[in-house]
């Protein structure tokens, strides 16, 4: 096998490494916010200061979660995956 | 505090809305004629000639997936169960971080047109382009009936036309976007759209926290107070925790899955610019879903949820119903027209999708074997469309006064059983066959459809049969996995050789991008 198709194989891995386990991160972001949903109701309604039950600020840490997490994965594409496959392009020339 | 009498303009023709209305149809128009003259070739037809920048495709996704019931729909739950409505606000923007890590760049640098593309790269065209085709048509006409139904209704309630007129102007507008303007006016409808959606949102959520001290705990407060502490806790919607993570399932994994939001990566340069388009999108989508808990609560407290059933029961003149007691007919008549611009993108972007997967893969690849000439290809497309725009318009007559509410979750869910696993499995596969992937996509169409039939929401709704066979209201907790599990035994059951071998060339051009060949 040629060393670009090694170096290709590696940052293939690394990218489905990053994204699987960002995804994972959104699953379990939401999923924990339903469960709590399903089985933590009284928990839910916890008012962590006059009005803003725990409920409200957790759904939106959900949104601010999805915001983060997209974050991450830009910065790591721009700073990390780019490059590298810059590199990859320039070498086959 | 005192609630504001019911006497709302909301049904009667006002010239305020009708002047934003007409406005909004003249400026989507001139775009239209403007882009009619750039769509030359079916590059620019199905992908405005991948010229689109990352800014203008991020509004533009947000804009062909924020519909009026998210919305209206959304704002109106809101006010009427408060907090089990927020449980919808988040659920409609975790899609989009997996559209980015999973989907966005390798469909841009694998496909041309349409998500079939992807999946078909190195498998047997035929069969993987008719499955793929079956899988498009089937979400885009569920969530087209849901939008044209639900658009019917709307602009009945609010300008006072009769439903049929309604339905029939916008299938006219919105055929004439698509036929004339294609993609590169669809991409502007979808970007006016969404900065009107936005504006109107955050104008409205500013007016209500105007009233309470720029402080949303206090508007929390206050809803609190005047109908119990139970409105800012979970409530009765979710009374059944598997439903509640099956509806979750489909819309997390149907976003990736939509047609008419995979097509849209195909209109920027490269995957960057796709990445960076994803990212701008999510940002406006959850500030809109953020806003929804705004305006849902602020109509609560300031129009009440007795109010707002009286003018309809279903919630959904909620925001319109707060516009109007805020800023009058003229923010009416603006909020009017913003919901009905809505409705006109969203059914213009399906429409395109659905056209590509008749004319792109069922056309041109399966009965042409790929052979047609590009001015062929260009009159097949535009043909599709106006078929699809007339049955579309036939649909929504034929389904009048029909609970279709259900048939966007179900779009979600076939998105999220047929479309996404194939899409996934091509992508990321190396033993990925084509029995697999006709045999995944099959499954989680037929899967899905059979459970939401035996589902309450059919059998208890709307048959009204006493108990329903299959529990769950949304399939996708058990076909998205089925999907998964047939693609892949099928695949290992039977070995494919020529379809592993091109997975290396399929890995390279990921990555690369075409300049690799």
């Amino acid at each position: 096998m040629l060393e670009v198709d090694l170096k290709l194989r590696e940052l293939d891995r690394a990218r489905w490494r990053m994204a699987l386990a960002l995804t994972s991160g959104m699953v379990l972001t939401y999923f924990g916010f339903i469960a709590m949903v399903a089985f933590g109701r009284s928990v839910l309604a916890i008012q962590v200061m006059p009005g803003l039950s725990l409920g409200i600020l957790l759904g939106a840490l959900v949104i601010v979660a999805s915001w983060v997490l997209t974050w991450v994965y830009v910065r790591w594409a721009n700073s990390v995956y780019d490059p590298a496959v810059r590199a990859l392009l320039a070498s086959r020339r | 505090m005192i609630q504001e009498p019911a006497g709302t303009a909301i049904g009667q023709p006002n010239a305020i809305a009708m002047a934003f209305f007409f406005g909004f149809i003249s400026i989507t128009l001139g775009i239209t004629w403007w882009a009619a003259k750039r769509t030359r070739t079916t590059e620019h037809f199905y992908a405005a000639g991948r010229t689109v920048t990352a800014g203008q495709n991020g509004f533009a996704l947000a804009g062909d997936y924020m519909s009026a019931a998210s919305f209206l729909g959304i704002a109106g739950l809101v006010s009427t169960t408060g907090f089990d409505g927020l449980i919808y606000s988040t659920g409609w923007l975790v899609g989009w971080p997996v559209v980015l890590f999973l989907i966005a760049e390798p469909l841009r640098n694998l496909g041309r047109y349409t998500f079939a593309d992807v999946v078909a790269m190195r498998l047997r065209q035929t069969p993987v382009r008719i499955a793929a085709a079956v899988g498009t048509l089937a979400t885009v006409t569920l969530y087209l009936i849901a939008q044209m139904v639900g658009a019917g209704g709307l602009i009945r309630l609010m300008f006072g036309f009769s439903y049929e007129h309604a339905i029939v102007l916008v299938g006219i507008v919105m055929i004439g976007y698509v036929l004339f303007g294609g993609m590169i006016a669809t991409t502007w409808v979808q970007i006016v759209k969404a900065v009107l959606l936005m504006t109107g949102a955050l104008l409205l959520a500013l007016l209500v926290l105007l009233r309470f001290d720029w402080s949303p705990a206090k508007l929390f407060a206050a809803a609190a107070q005047q109908y119990g502490s139970g409105v800012l806790a979970p409530g009765r919607l979710v009374s059944n925790p598997l439903d509640a993570i099956s509806l979750g399932m489909a819309l997390m994994f149907g976003t990736a899955g939509l047609p008419h939001i995979l097509m849209r990566f195909y209109t920027v340069p490269d995957a960057q610019t796709a990445r960076r388009s994803v990212f701008i999108a999510t940002g406006l989508i959850g500030l809109f879903y953020l806003l929804t808990f705004i305006l849902g609560f602020g109509a609560m407290v300031l129009v009440g949820p007795e109010t707002i059933k009286s003018v309809d029961p279903g919630g959904n003149m909620a925001a319109p119903l707060l516009a109007e007691l805020l800023g009058g007919t003229p923010f009416l008549g603006f909020i009017a027209a913003v919901a009905f611009a809505t409705i006109l993108a969203v059914v213009a972007g399906l429409t395109l999708s659905g056209a590509a997967a008749l004319s792109h893969d069922l056309w041109v690849s399966v009965f042409r074997k790929g052979r047609a000439e590009p001015g062929e290809q260009l009159r097949v497309a535009r043909l599709a469309t106006l078929a699809l725009g007339v049955v579309t318009v036939a649909l929504g007559i034929t389904f009048k006064g029909q609970n279709v509410a259900f048939m966007v979750s179900l779009a979600f869910a076939i998105a999220a059983s047929a479309n996404f696993p194939a899409l996934l499995l091509a992508i990321f596969w190396r033993r990925y066959t084509t029995a697999g992937a006709v045999t995944s996509m099959a499954v989680g169409t037929i899967a899905t459809l059979l459970l939401i039939y035996l589902s309450p929401t059919i059998q208890v709704d709307i048959l009204g049969e006493q108990s329903a066979w299959f529990p769950l209201k949304n399939p996708a907790l058990v076909t998205l996995p089925l999907s998964f599990a047939a693609g892949m035994l099928v695949s290992w059951l039977a070995p494919e050789p020529e379809a592993a071998m091109g997975f290396t060339r399929l890995e390279r051009q990921t990555h690369l991008g075409l300049e690799s060949e």
